[in-house]
């Protein structure tokens, strides 16, 4: 039994050093608490539609998310917006439908199966908007970016002076999180910059944890209920290994040799 | 094997053998020719670039046959650095006057004879491409100076149809 | 072995088993006589088949909804997140069951090493698991192709290329392999056929590892041929079963950690990104599983000798039987072997480590020393080991070794590490 723990745990251990390597260039980001790390992680609701406010009202005019559905907002795990309110949220946009029976395009407002519409039509037309960069798609964007949902809440906040000596061309910021230093977007947020549904103070800060939050759901809608069904496996896991162990002993106590 | 018979049944099989072998290459070299490019991958071959509004020093990047090629509008101090480079220090010895023609355009394929990545512009230790990869350096005029990749990057077949317009391919 | 005088009890039982000896088989895969003293590292052939089985299951749901075209299959994999019933479910498994899969797969072999497992008469057992190692390597590296991000694109891209370095005809290979001049559509569509392929060509080989192993029957840590049945061993059922069972169960918790709480852990952030042929990621990287020889690969200036080197290692592995000669398996009883081995052990998960890191200065130095040293291994300490070292006495039976019936210093050592 000593010997499957060592095994155990040499597993374990290999496991992590692994994945501590492959999580390479190690910076310090801003921290905060997150509700959704952890066994029980679960989404904070209000900070789920606040973050989608500050994504509606600030980053979509650049940022797709072209992987969501107007009816996600709605689901059970996400921001869950009640049926009606996700019907008005789809409401006010939108988007291009047809032919129709004259074989022309034409506008609708938009329906829950609908995707989220497009700031762009293409890739070309986002570039030629902002001076060649392409602001990039935010479905998936905390997942795409190494240090995760505390590098996107540390970028919103990492705007500074450039430090002397530095030049920066036209369009291009200082970050002190951005890889090389150096970024297209200016600085998205500021104190005020919209007004919270619920009376929460919309401070840089807030506004980052907010729409952060809400990113880490788009890019992992399913987070709360792969945490829930994982809690559940592990328990029965753990139940079925001790049954199996027992049952182990008693066969194997009949054999001189040990287990 | 002194005997006659014996010899012609040798003869027999091995005439077998023979032509069961040309059987089997006619029926399975479609099978390994249908993976090569098809005709409409093939039927992409050219593709013509205005580079009117490259400015000096300035690099623009374009698809071709699915990789990018790198069109590169050279200053004169480039010019004059790729040059002077004595052949003996290169890896793969190759006059810049070769590789670009009209000396203020240098076209070529922009990937990495070492394992394919696409260099970065304006990187590395000789003022031209640095492939991330595996750190090949390549100078001014895209060949190979220090690192894994062992020839320079490839120049495709290209023409100037006028002043402002590069056909590649 | 009992099977030849095996008779099912039944009528109906002996007359199917006349005609397809079934019942035989599978009587002989219930009494199979196994050595008793199998340690817990024994347990990962077992694990090693329900990895499999996992990778083909979950590989052939997943199949019915992804869709193999250069544009469409970043989205489908999305699709399969988002949309299908329990698919991100589906999709983890598979993503973390390919580590897991390697994981165990390296545990198993570093046991064979250990135990001197691949020895006479066992080099078939052996070849054919190298083998399967082999293809284990290629399916999971078009796997990683499927989901059409960038480390997906440019890991087919590095990897391709490897052919561009055969003389002559390798630009051609390469063409012939991307079927076109660049990694792209018709490219994706064909790993994706092979990665379905695979798994299947692995099976079959895995019953020929299983049914080449029944032939001489298990080695053991003692490493001692064990007449069979005897005091020595116990029917493989219901001993041996609940024992690989139970380390399943352990096993499977990992799994299940890594599913549900770290999916994304052991992925590399750059493949959530779609494939784009005009951008190559700053670093480009592996997975885990392939590190080292990636290092030995970039630890050689020369693009062909480098190829030659990644390929020479994973090889070399295939002729180890011919290139250990010491006749004593365990590395219990080989007091030198065994500090090599933990050498060799700490060399690669070095060459590991260089593998990720960026291929300059320091890092590199290593990689290259650490590349030398696993070629010095296999090549010149194994064979010289053989005649030089001083082998420990071996016990007669694994029953006088675990009863410590003998009393030299190498049975008491490995009663200890016998015991629980």
């Amino acid at each position: 039994m000593k010997n499957i723990f060592k095994l155990f745990s040499i597993i374990v251990l290999f496991c992590f050093t692994t994945a501590q390597s492959n999580s390479a260039e190690k910076v310090d980001y801003l921290k905060t608490d997150w509700s959704f790390k952890g066994l029980f992680g679960k989404f904070d609701r209000g900070s789920l539609q606040r973050g989608y406010q500050v994504y509606t009202e600030v980053c979509a005019s650049c940022h797709s998310m072209k992987y969501l559905s107007y009816r996600n907002l709605g689901e059970k795990g996400g921001p869950e917006f009640s049926e009606a309110e996700t019907k008005a949220i789809a409401a006010s946009f939108e988007v291009t439908d047809g032919p129709n029976a004259d074989g022309e395009m034409f506008l609708r407002p938009a329906k829950l199966s609908d995707k989220f519409v497009m700031p762009y039509e293409n890739v070309k037309a986002a570039q030629a908007a902002n001076g060649g960069a392409y602001p990039p798609d935010m479905s998936v964007l905390v997942k795409a970016r190494g240090g995760g949902v505390d590098y996107i809440y540390s970028l919103l906040q990492g705007y500074e002076e450039a430090p002397s000596g530095m030049a920066l061309d036209d369009g291009v910021y200082y970050n002190k999180y951005m890889y090389g230093n150096k970024i297209k977007m200016a600085a998205p947020l500021s104190d005020g910059l919209i007004e919270y549904g619920d009376g929460t103070k919309a401070t840089v800060e807030q506004m980052s944890k907010d729409v952060t939050t809400f990113l880490m759901w788009a890019a992992e809608p399913h987070l709360e209920a792969r945490h829930q069904m994982g809690f559940k496996a592990i328990i029965y896991l753990i139940i079925l290994t001790i049954l199996v162990y027992f049952s182990m002993k008693k066969i194997w106590s009949r054999v001189e040799s040990e287990v | 094997m002194s005997e006659k018979k014996p010899e012609r049944r040798e003869f027999l099989f091995t005439a077998s053998y023979a032509v069961g072998a040309v059987g089997v290459g006619a029926v399975v070299w479609p099978l390994i020719d249908q993976m090569n490019p098809d005709a409409s991958v093939k039927a992409l071959a050219s593709t013509e670039v205005d580079v009117s509004s490259v400015k000096p020093g300035n690099t623009i990047t374009v698809l071709w046959r699915g990789k990018p090629v790198f069109i590169r509008r050279r200053t004169k101090d480039e010019i004059t650095e790729a040059r002077s480079v004595k052949m003996e220090d290169l890896i793969h010895p190759e006059k810049d006057e070769d590789r670009a023609k009209n000396p203020e355009w240098l076209v070529m394929l922009g990937v990495c004879t070492h394992l394919g990545c696409v260099p970065l512009n304006d990187k590395g230790d000789y003022d031209g491409w640095f492939c991330p990869c595996h750190g090949s350096h390549y100078d001014t005029s895209g060949r190979i100076r220090k690192g894994p990749a062992p020839l320079n990057m490839e120049v495709p077949k290209y023409e100037f149809v006028n002043a402002n317009t590069i056909k590649i391919g | 072995m009992s099977d030849h005088d095996y008779t099912p009890s039944s009528k109906v039982g002996k007359w199917f088993n006349d005609r397809l000896p079934l019942l035989t088989l599978a009587n002989h895969l219930t009494d199979y006589p196994t050595p008793k003293n199998l340690n817990y590292w024994w347990t990962f052939g077992g694990i090693l088949t329900f990895c499999l089985i996992t990778q083909i299951v979950t590989g052939l749901t997943l199949a019915m909804h992804y869709i193999a075209h250069a544009d469409m299959a970043f989205e489908s994999v999305e699709h399969i997140m988002r949309d299908v019933n329990y698919g991100w479910l589906i999709r983890y498994i598979h993503a973390n069951g390919a580590s897991m899969f390697f994981l165990a797969v390296y545990i198993h072999i570093f046991r064979s090493l250990f135990y001197g497992s691949y020895k006479s008469p066992r080099e078939i057992i052996w070849i054919i698991g190298i083998i399967i190692y082999l293809l284990m390597m290629a399916a999971a590296f078009m796997g990683y192709v499927l989901p059409w991000g960038q480390m997906s694109f440019w890991g087919a891209t590095v990897i391709t290329n490897l052919f561009s370095a055969i003389p002559l005809v390798g630009e051609g290979i390469v063409t012939w392999l991307w079927g076109g001049y660049s990694v792209d559509n018709p490219t994706l569509t064909r790993f994706f056929t092979l990665h379905y392929l695979i798994p299947f060509l692995i099976l079959g080989l895995v019953v020929l590892h299983i049914w080449a192993l029944h032939v001489p029957g298990n080695n053991n840590p003692v490493g001692i041929d064990i007449k069979k049945p005897s005091k020595d061993t116990v029917p493989f059922h219901p001993y041996i079963v609940i024992k690989d069972g139970f380390a399943l169960l352990m096993f499977m918790i990992v799994f299940a950690f890594f599913v549900f709480y770290s999916p994304n852990i052991l992925g590399h952030a750059d493949n959530y990104i779609e494939a784009n042929p005009m951008v190559t990621p700053a670093h480009i990287v592996p997975e885990w599983y392939l590190l080292p020889f990636y290092a030995i690969l970039r630890s050689v200036p020369d693009k062909l000798l480098g190829v030659v080197a990644m390929l020479s290692a994973i090889l070399i592995l295939a002729v180890l039987p011919w290139l250990d000669t010491s006749k004593i398996r365990s590395a219990v009883f080989r007091p030198l072997y065994k500090q090599f081995y933990w050498i060799l052990v700490a060399d690669v998960l070095i060459l590991g480590y260089m593998g990720a890191m960026p291929a300059e200065g320091l890092y590199l130095l290593i990689a290259r020393v650490a590349t030398a040293y696993y070629f010095l291994h296999f090549l010149i300490i194994l064979p010289v080991l053989g005649f030089k070292e001083k082998t420990l006495p071996i016990p007669l039976s694994i029953t006088e070794s675990v009863l410590g019936g003998s009393p030299n210093l190498a049975t008491v050592k490995n009663k200890e590490s016998l015991e629980k």
